[in-house]
This record gives C-alpha cells, sequence and structure tokens, in this order.
C-alpha cells in the first residue's frame, strides 16, 4: 500500500487536561487516489494531516508513505494551507519559484515552470503582482502552482478554501478536481463541508471528536466529471449526512 | 495638497518657535552675548559656513555617526537573527542585555576615554553602543514573532540555512527591525553630540563646547539649530531608503 496508517495515537495535554487527536486510527491510501478527510473540529483529521505530512510525529502507531517511516516534511509531499502561506515579500512568480529554488532548478526553467503551472491555475500574466494585491482565491491558487511545481508526489490540502467564499469556493473545488485529474497527484484533503468532499474525493474518511477517530470510509463512485445537482451526487451527499446523524426523522417527513 | 499642507504646518511651526525666542530675547534682562536673538544666531550660522568651520565640523561627526551606526546596525541585526532562532541561548543571553541596556552609554564615556584616547574612537564607540541595544532587542523579538507558517512552508519546502535566513527569516522580521533601526538613529544622533562633548576635539559637539569656553552663545545656539536640522534630515533618509526596501519586497504601502 502507498500510504500506510497503522495504530497511529496522538494526545495532546491542553489547559492541563489529556486531549486524545487520534485514537487507534487505520487507514490505507492507494496512489492517485483523491481523499478527503471529513470531521467536525477536534475529530483529528488536521492532526492525522499533519502526521502525513511530517510536521507532527504520532505518539505510537506508524505513519508511512512508499514504505518508509515519515519524520520530517519533504519536498515530495506538498502541504496547501488554509492562510495560503505565501511570502508577502515575493511576487507571485518569485512565490512559485520557491521550490525550485532549493530543487537548485536552473533560472530559465524555473520561469518556464511558473508560466506552466500559473497557467494551468488560471492566473497568466498575474507573474509581477504581490500576493496582496490578489483575493484570497487567487492567493490559493498561486499556492497551488508553487506546490505543483516542485511535482510533488503527494498534496495535502488541510481546508485549503476554508476562509473563501461560497461561488469562488466551487470555482476552486472544480479546478483541483481537473487538476488533481490532468496532474495523476495523490491528494489528502481535509475538510468539514460534506457537499464539498462528495464534489472531490474517490474516498471520504469520516471521523469523529472525542476521542478522534475513524467512523467509516466512503466510497464517492460518482467518475471524475460530477454534477452538484445530479440525483446520483444527492444520494451520496445523503448518505453521508446519515453518518452523522444529521438527516433526523422530521427532515425525511418534510421532504415527503 | 497634502504636501503643500504639510509644508504649512512647518513654516507655521518654525515660525512660531522663531517669536517665543524672539519675545524672550526682548523681554529678558540676561546680557546678549548670553542669551542671543535669533539673528544673531543666523548670523553666527553665516559666519561659521562662511569661514568653513561648521562643513568641517559637519564632515567629521558624519563620518563618525555614519561609521558607528553602520557598524552597530550591522553587527546587531546579524546577532539578532542567530539569537532569535535559538531562544534557548537567548534565555542566558537576554539578563545580561537587560543590565547593560538601561546604562546611559555617557556613563561609558569616561572608561572609553581611559581606553582610546581622545579622536574619533570614543565617539564611533558611544553611537555603536547607544544604536546597538534597541537594534538587536528588537531584531531578536522580530525574528520570534515570525508568522509559523512561513516556517511550516519553508521546511516543507526544503530551504535550509543559509538561505531560510536570508529568503524567509530577514524579510519576515524586516518591518519590526527596520522600527527597531529606525528608533536607533534618533538614539545614536543624540549621543553622537554627547560623546564629541566629552571625548573629541572636533566635529559639532565639540563646536558647543568650544563656543560656551568662548562665550560665543551665538555659535552655540547656531550648532544646536544645525544639529536639529541634521537629525531630521537623517530620518527622511532612513524614510526613503526604508520604503525603497519595502516596495521591493511587495510591502508598498
Amino acid at each position: 500500500m502507498y500510504i500506510e496508517i497503522k495504530d497511529a495515537c496522538k494526545n495532546y495535554v491542553q489547559d492541563g487536561k489529556e486531549f486524545t487527536a487520534l485514537d487507534h486510527v487505520s487507514l490505507d491510501i492507494e496512489k492517485g487516489e483523491f481523499i478527503c478527510l471529513l470531521g467536525p473540529s477536534g475529530c483529528g483529521k488536521s492532526t492525522l494531516l499533519n502526521a502525513l505530512a511530517g510536521f507532527e510525529k504520532v505518539n505510537s502507531g506508524s505513519v508511512k508513505i512508499d514504505g518508509k517511516e515519515v519524520t520530517a516534511p519533504s519536498i515530495n509531499n506538498i502541504t496547501i494551507f488554509q492562510n495560503y502561506g505565501l511570502l508577502p515579500w515575493r511576487n507571485v512568480q518569485k512565490n512559485v519559484e520557491l521550490g525550485l529554488e532549493s530543487k537548485k532548478v536552473p533560472k530559465s526553467e524555473r520561469a518556464a515552470a511558473a508560466k506552466k503551472y500559473l497557467e494551468l491555475v488560471g492566473l497568466s500574466g498575474y507573474e509581477k503582482r504581490y500576493p496582496k494585491q490578489l483575493s484570497g482565491g487567487q492567493q490559493q491558487r498561486v499556492a497551488i502552482a508553487r506546490g505543483l511545481a516542485v511535482d510533488p508526489d503527494i498534496i495535502f490540502m488541510d481546508e485549503p478554501f476554508g476562509a473563501l467564499d461560497a461561488i469562488t469556493r466551487m470555482k476552486l473545488q472544480e479546478d483541483i478536481l481537473r487538476i488533481s485529474r490532468e496532474e495523476k497527484k495523490t491528494i489528502i484533503f481535509v475538510t468539514h463541508d460534506i457537499e464539498e468532499a462528495v464534489f472531490l474525493a474517490d474516498r471520504i474518511v469520516v471521523m469523529m471528536a472525542d476521542p478522534g477517530r475513524i467512523k467509516s470510509v466512503v466510497k464517492v463512485p460518482l467518475g471524475d466529471r460530477r454534477d452538484r445537482t445530479s440525483e446520483n451526487f444527492l444520494y451520496v451527499r445523503d448518505k453521508v449526512f446519515e453518518l452523522f446523524n444529521l438527516k433526523s426523522d422530521e427532515y425525511i417527513e418534510y421532504y415527503i | 495638497m497634502k504636501k503643500i499642507l504639510s509644508l504649512k504646518n512647518v513654516v507655521v511651526s518654525i515660525a512660531i518657535l522663531i517669536l517665543i525666542w524672539q519675545i524672550l530675547f526682548s523681554v529678558s534682562s540676561y546680557n546678549k552675548a548670553l542669551f542671543p536673538s535669533p539673528k544673531m544666531a543666523f548670523d553666527a550660522l553665516l559666519e561659521m559656513i562662511g569661514n568653513g568651520r561648521l562643513f568641517e565640523n559637519i564632515k567629521t561627526s558624519m563620518y563618525r555617526f555614519v561609521v558607528g551606526y553602520s557598524i552597530s546596525v550591522i553587527s546587531a541585526v546579524i546577532l539578532g537573527l542567530i539569537l532569535g532562532r535559538i531562544p534557548k541561548v537567548f534565555q542566558y543571553v537576554n539578563p545580561a542585555l537587560q543590565l547593560l541596556r538601561p546604562i546611559s552609554p555617557t556613563a561609558w564615556m569616561p572608561f572609553i576615554v581611559l581606553l582610546f584616547g581622545i579622536g574619533d574612537v570614543p565617539a564611533i564607540v558611544i553611537i555603536f553602543i547607544a544604536a546597538f541595544f534597541p537594534v538587536l532587542l528588537s531584531t531578536v523579538s522580530a525574528v520570534g514573532n515570525i508568522d509559523p507558517i512561513y516556517l511550516k512552508v519553508s521546511r516543507n519546502f526544503g530551504i535550509k540555512q543559509p538561505s531560510l535566513t536570508w529568503k524567509v527569516i530577514f524579510p519576515a522580521a524586516f518591518p519590526q527591525i527596520a522600527n527597531g533601526i529606525h528608533l536607533a538613529l534618533g538614539t545614536a544622533w543624540i549621543f553622537l553630540v554627547a560623546g564629541e562633548m566629552v571625548g573629541a576635539q572636533s566635529g559639532l559637539g565639540y563646536q558647543i563646547i568650544d563656543a560656551r569656553n568662548n562665550i560665543r552663545a551665538d555659535i552655540l545656539l547656531a550648532t544646536i539649530l544645525v544639529i536639529g536640522v541634521i537629525g531630521i534630515l537623517l530620518d527622511g533618509i532612513l524614510k526613503v531608503i526604508e520604503k525603497a526596501i519595502m516596495k521591493s519586497w511587495g510591502g508598498a504601502e
């Protein structure tokens, strides 16, 4: 298996109280899969992502990528953050070139890569702008281009569209779905938005809080082109709603 | 429009200052040689410009200032960038810094003169001391206040030292560092004059002592005004440099 999480446990002490963020979590992910970690806050989805990305270590159990234990962040697995993490003193092109600089890619190739990936995220012509001159959605596109530019194996996304308005969010969801198919990347995407998860994921990992654990893994058999209003989409969404006990009986009566 | 308004403010403000001076001169019973009028100070200024002494002394003072201030800022920023990244070491350095910081640089003056004699060095050393602590402490705190996301992104993209400091930490901390550098400029300029009054035989500070010894209060006041004007100019130059750096780093306000 490409990514293997086995019996991962993680505890925090917060205000003198012990808090279990991950309680014996096990999960296998195949290469090229689009996985959504879905759940309420405190369910450990971000902790799990941070453990996979190498920012945090689990207390017990193992987290392996391609057979190797994860101990530190790697340029082969790029994380996209909710607040973008662009460097405000660099223009868009220089931001996209950031990872290529530490890979010692020559200047002309860096510029070509920046051009290519900015085009992919629909930001051609923005090379010389600075992050603060861009909207939130555009900034996240730059961050995505920056991640793709180093040609990573895995892209981790930690509620990447959480700070964006609904319309921008849907547009970016469509783009990331398209990009994931074109670039054939493994993507692990943290969200608390059920519809977002159903729209994006090959499999949804439904997590519960207190202690943080996996409740179930839902396969989303909707194919590559997804329509938010189709019957199949709504069916899968309803199934996930049920898992969270968000579909009450009254709701059903009202529905009929 | 804003520029014209602020020019108007400056002219009115200075005019009021001169007016108060003139009134005090008119009503006071001091000897004219001890408490001269604005006109007399202005004449003394022309006299000093005429015989070249003023520019000679400005040149001497500026040399000391530029050398002392630049060495101080550069070493304090470099040390601050290092200490800011190793808080465990800084915990041991900080108490000593806090002990040394509140000591007025002039208190060191007799000691410095004993060690280095009279001349350029004592003035340079005192400027160094005056600028060093504010710049060092603001740099350390600026590095500590960097948004952790920049460091996370750097780790993810494999940016290692020394690139990490140059490409990420310094630019991220720069606005706060610049603040410290700016504050230190005023302090350093103040202590240059103090240093030259005690430890030098030339420069603007010495010119004040010299004027006192010759009972030339008009020259004394004219020198004080020149010191004030140069202080404003230095501040203005630093602001321009700061803005240029901020702009080239996309922090355009």
